[in-house]
């Protein structure tokens, strides 16, 4: 793993922490390094405690690690809480006029700035963060001349003046950095690459619209309410009808409408907002029109913590809707994934005709990530399977529901002539006739149920099965699925780098599972731990229900915050040590 | 008529008032020349909402009381479509109310019809939202105590474009209200009397005939007049009146006003985004 830098900013709910934060973001990417952000904060406009932590380095970066190389507190509460991630040769840069500067490690330099000296705060009521800034990129070995460029992008909407304003601002931090301030070891490197940075929010909605989605629909919830944010100022340009919706239970029903009338159809939620949806997911599956659905995973149960990470929805994507029905389940790994999984699972749920849910988190829904520009290929392959969409010979005895060897029924699309015919939710004959109102029919029943079944053997045959990362025979092999990919990644080199080695498998297509294929993996490996960021070891049952596979150790956090890497190389370790099989690493530093 | 035929006959009980609900939406469909396959017929869940099966439309008979929202969903991603939505006053006004009220915000072009019998029939006759307070049913063996929704003011204050009333038993003006129905620009809301002979012994087509009374007979009553039709509304007892209580082409549908919409239906899009489209997408986050 090569040299990252990290910086966490940290301050009340409308102190401006978002602002230095994005900057900061932005002259990282804008010198060709990769980044990973993500912020703790809390349900409340004003006020509480909010705290962004950006890593940046030459490589990708997986997580936002152990340490910090550079704090900005813009209060007391945040020296307080964070000034214990400082590590030997970091530096704290704080406003000296109002807080008190706490105890550092050895090594940590304390930066104070007379703020009130520097600039006029009280015409700029932000001067501490912008002073901040450009004492930040002055000790980093940053031209000043970059973050005047930033700034007036940043800011040239709102006038000259403020631009000129904020620019001196920044200058003036710059400067007294200059003369007072040791700068940090190592100046921030600089490549020729670019790369985007977006959330995994941007990254499912902008890959629905690459895989041609044409309708979105939902209700606000976090935190999946960054997909609707994007959906709702690009749709009009990418041409996606954008709706807001009164409820989960109207959005899931919308979306199945307009995906009846023969477009690419989404939505998203969170927990709750799910729940609602159920019986949508079922309809979806019983007149088998497609649907995707995104859940943004937060820490439940009900309203939960609306602000705070888990993993701990799986059981009731397995579980929505009553009765057996296909559906296909799918977590990405990171926000890259985010996009490249969306035209997969459309592929999929056109071509099977059934729902199919991306089972997102908060940590990559509202997190950040540097990619590859062309890893968001807008031109991905689109199948969208069996549909009859020109008139064709009209077909009196059309069947919708046609018993094939595949389940798959071609799809007619409705304003066709020759093809009328009725979708439902109730149990229906090939031609969409409920058996109910004919004659409670068992034989036709069944074999409708056989129908429908039939898909998932499709389906696995068309998803991918899981691979091994890492070295082979290793000493420790961890398991994970969806968000912890880039955390267990970092940790097995961390153990690495301690003479353990680890490799890792991580879990893409919950449904189906591919269950024969993960135990092949794993029954030669020598000690399994499965990882999650859930109480109950939701992906450990599952599997356990699927293939009998039970793992030697289990790693679970469940307080609301991300796996940081060293909570799960100390868990190991613990376990290898056979002091433990159960690991809840303690998230110490509070947020 | 004949293409409009159904798969199945219904299998309503004999005497149903949905029978002539369904007649009229045939009729209506058939004088307004609207081919079978322009037309989707949407449902919920009830004796009503069998509908769809019966009629020989697209049909999408979908979940108790998410018929709008489904409709609204297939109107918008094709508004070349004629979308009727159909079902009874259980489906509409109790457990898809919510949906109720903001399908007429949203003034999507569609034609809501309640064939309201004022009881739940399917589940062998339970109390409904539009119950009479006093009724007894199986689900309140002392009388129903619970105010009943009076749709019409419902949807007059929720702002629904089209709003009528209609009797299964006067077939004739029902079919003219459902053309002016379905032709209106906008959200068109019928509730029509379709008595339950089952499990409805009070509401019964006896007990309507003699007290409805057409809106049309009054040669003075504006229906563009919001405060007069909400007064109509309010009338129930020895009078109660049928017709097109109120009409406003003064509110844009959503398919107009939506700008989306300006490039054509949402089905015939191509489906890759152009790229110089995607390209600024991309470059917004670099």
């Amino acid at each position: 793993m090569s040299q990252t830098f990290t910086l966490g900013i940290g301050g009340a709910a409308g102190q401006g922490v978002a602002t230095p934060g994005d900057i900061f973001a932005l002259i990282f990417s804008r010198r060709g390094l990769h980044l990973n952000a993500y912020n703790a904060y809390q349900s409340i406009i004003r006020g509480g405690h909010t705290f962004l932590t950006i890593r940046t380095g030459v490589d990708p970066v997986r997580s936002i690690g152990d340490e910090m190389d550079l704090l900005i507190p813009l209060n007391q509460d945040t020296m307080d809480r964070h000034l214990r991630l400082l590590k030997d040769g970091g530096a704290c840069i704080y406003n000296a006029d109002t807080i008190k500067p706490g105890e550092a490690a050895a090594g940590v330099q304390m930066c104070a700035l007379p703020v009130s000296q520097l600039a006029d705060i009280t015409r700029n009521k932000v001067a501490q963060n912008t002073l901040a800034l450009g004492a930040s990129l002055s000790m980093m070995g940053v031209g000043f001349h970059v973050l005047e460029g930033v700034l007036k992008a940043q800011f040239g909407r709102k006038g000259d003046a403020v631009v000129a304003e904020n620019v001196n601002i920044a200058r003036a931090g710059y400067d007294y950095a200059s003369a007072n301030f040791k700068p940090f070891a190592r100046a921030l490197p600089m490549t020729d690459n670019r790369y985007a940075v977006l959330s995994g929010n941007a990254a499912m909605a902008m890959g629905g619209a690459a895989a041609g989605c044409k309708f979105y629909c939902a209700y606000p919830m976090s935190p999946s309410t960054g997909v609707l944010h994007w959906m709702a100022a690009h749709g009009r340009k990418a041409g996606i009808m954008v709706r807001q919706v009164e409820d989960e239970i109207g959005v899931i029903n919308m979306a199945i409408g307009a995906s009846h009338a023969g477009v690419r159809a989404m939505c998203a939620t969170s927990g709750g907002g799910f729940a609602l949806m159920s019986e949508g997911l079922g309809l979806s599956a019983m007149a088998e029109v497609p649907v995707v659905v995104i859940d943004c995973q937060r820490a439940g149960p009900s309203t939960g913590v609306p602000t705070k990470t888990e993993q701990g929805d799986l059981w009731q994507m397995l579980g929505a809707a009553f009765g057996d029905y296909p559906r296909v389940i799918a977590a990405p790994l990171d926000i890259g994934d985010c996009f490249t999984l969306m035209h997969e699972i459309f592929n999929v749920t056109d071509k099977f005709q059934c729902p199919g849910i991306v089972l997102c988190d908060l940590l990559l829904s509202e997190g950040r990530l540097s990619v590859e520009p062309k890893l968001l290929d807008f031109n991905p392959p689109i199948d969208r399977g069996e549909m009859i969409t020109s008139n064709g010979q009209p077909h009196d005895e059309y069947l919708r529901y046609k018993i094939t060897e595949s389940g798959v029924s071609p799809r007619a699309i409705p304003g066709l002539p020759g093809f009328t015919h009725t979708v439902s939710s109730d149990e229906h004959d090939e031609n969409g006739v409920l058996i109910s109102d004919e004659y409670t029919n068992h034989a036709k029943r069944r074999a409708m149920m056989e129908k429908r079944m039939r898909k998932m053997t499709g389906i696995e045959a068309m998803v991918p099965a899981p691979v091994l990362e890492g070295p082979a025979n290793a000493d420790v092999t961890l398991i994970g699925w969806g968000s912890t990919h880039g955390v267990i990644h970092e940790a097995c080199e961390l153990l690495a780098l301690q003479g353990i080695t680890a490799n890792h498998l991580p879990i893409r297509w919950l449904v189906p599972l591919h269950g024969d294929a993960i135990v092949d993996l794993l029954k030669n490996a020598k000690h399994t731990i499965i990882v999650e960021n859930n109480y109950s070891g939701q992906f450990a049952r599952y599997l356990r229900s699927e293939t009998s596979f039970v793992p030697d150790g289990h790693i679970r956090k469940y307080d609301g915050e991300p796996f940081m890497p060293y909570h799960i190389v100390d868990a190991v370790r613990e376990q290898l040590a056979g002091s433990a099989t159960l690991s809840v690493p303690t998230h110490e530093v509070m947020v | 008529m004949a293409d409009l035929k159904g798969k199945v006959d219904p299998d309503w009980c004999p005497g149903c008032g949905d029978y002539g609900v369904l007649a009229a939406v045939q009729k209506a469909l058939v004088e307004l020349q609207i081919p079978n396959h322009a037309v989707a017929t949407v449902s919920g869940i009830g004796c009503s909402s069998n509908f769809p099966g019966f009629i020989n439309t697209y049909g999408m008979h979908t979940l108790h009381g998410r018929s709008l929202p489904v409709a609204t969903g297939l109107k918008l991603a094709n508004h070349e479509m004629t979308v009727l939505v159909t079902g009874g006053d259980g489906d509409g006004f109790g457990i898809g109310a919510g949906h109720f009220v903001h399908a007429m915000r949203r003034n999507v072009n569609l034609t809501y019809i309640v064939l309201d019998n004022q009881i739940y029939g399917l589940t062998t006759g339970q109390t409904s939202p539009t119950s009479r307070i006093g009724m007894k049913t199986k689900s309140n063996p002392s009388g129903n105590e619970d105010t009943p929704v009076n749709p019409l003011t419902l949807a007059l204050a929720a702002g629904a474009t089209f709003i009528g009333r209609g009797f299964s038993g006067d077939q004739k003006h029902l079919t003219e209200l459902l053309k002016q129905a379905i032709q209106h620009k906008g959200f068109s809301f019928l509730d029509v009397f379709s008595p339950c002979v089952t499990y409805n012994h009070d509401n019964t087509f006896q007990w309507f005939r003699p007290r409805v009374k057409r809106l049309e007979d009054d040669a003075s009553y504006d229906s563009a007049n919001w405060i007069g039709a909400m007064e109509k509304a309010m009338i129930w007892g020895d009078e109660i009146f049928i017709g097109k209580f109120y009409e406003t082409t003064q509110v844009p549908s959503l398919e107009e006003t939506e700008p989306v919409l300006e490039a054509g239906p949402m089905i015939r899009r191509e489906l890759h985004i152009a790229p110089e489209i995607a390209r600024q997408f991309v470059e917004e986050l670099m």
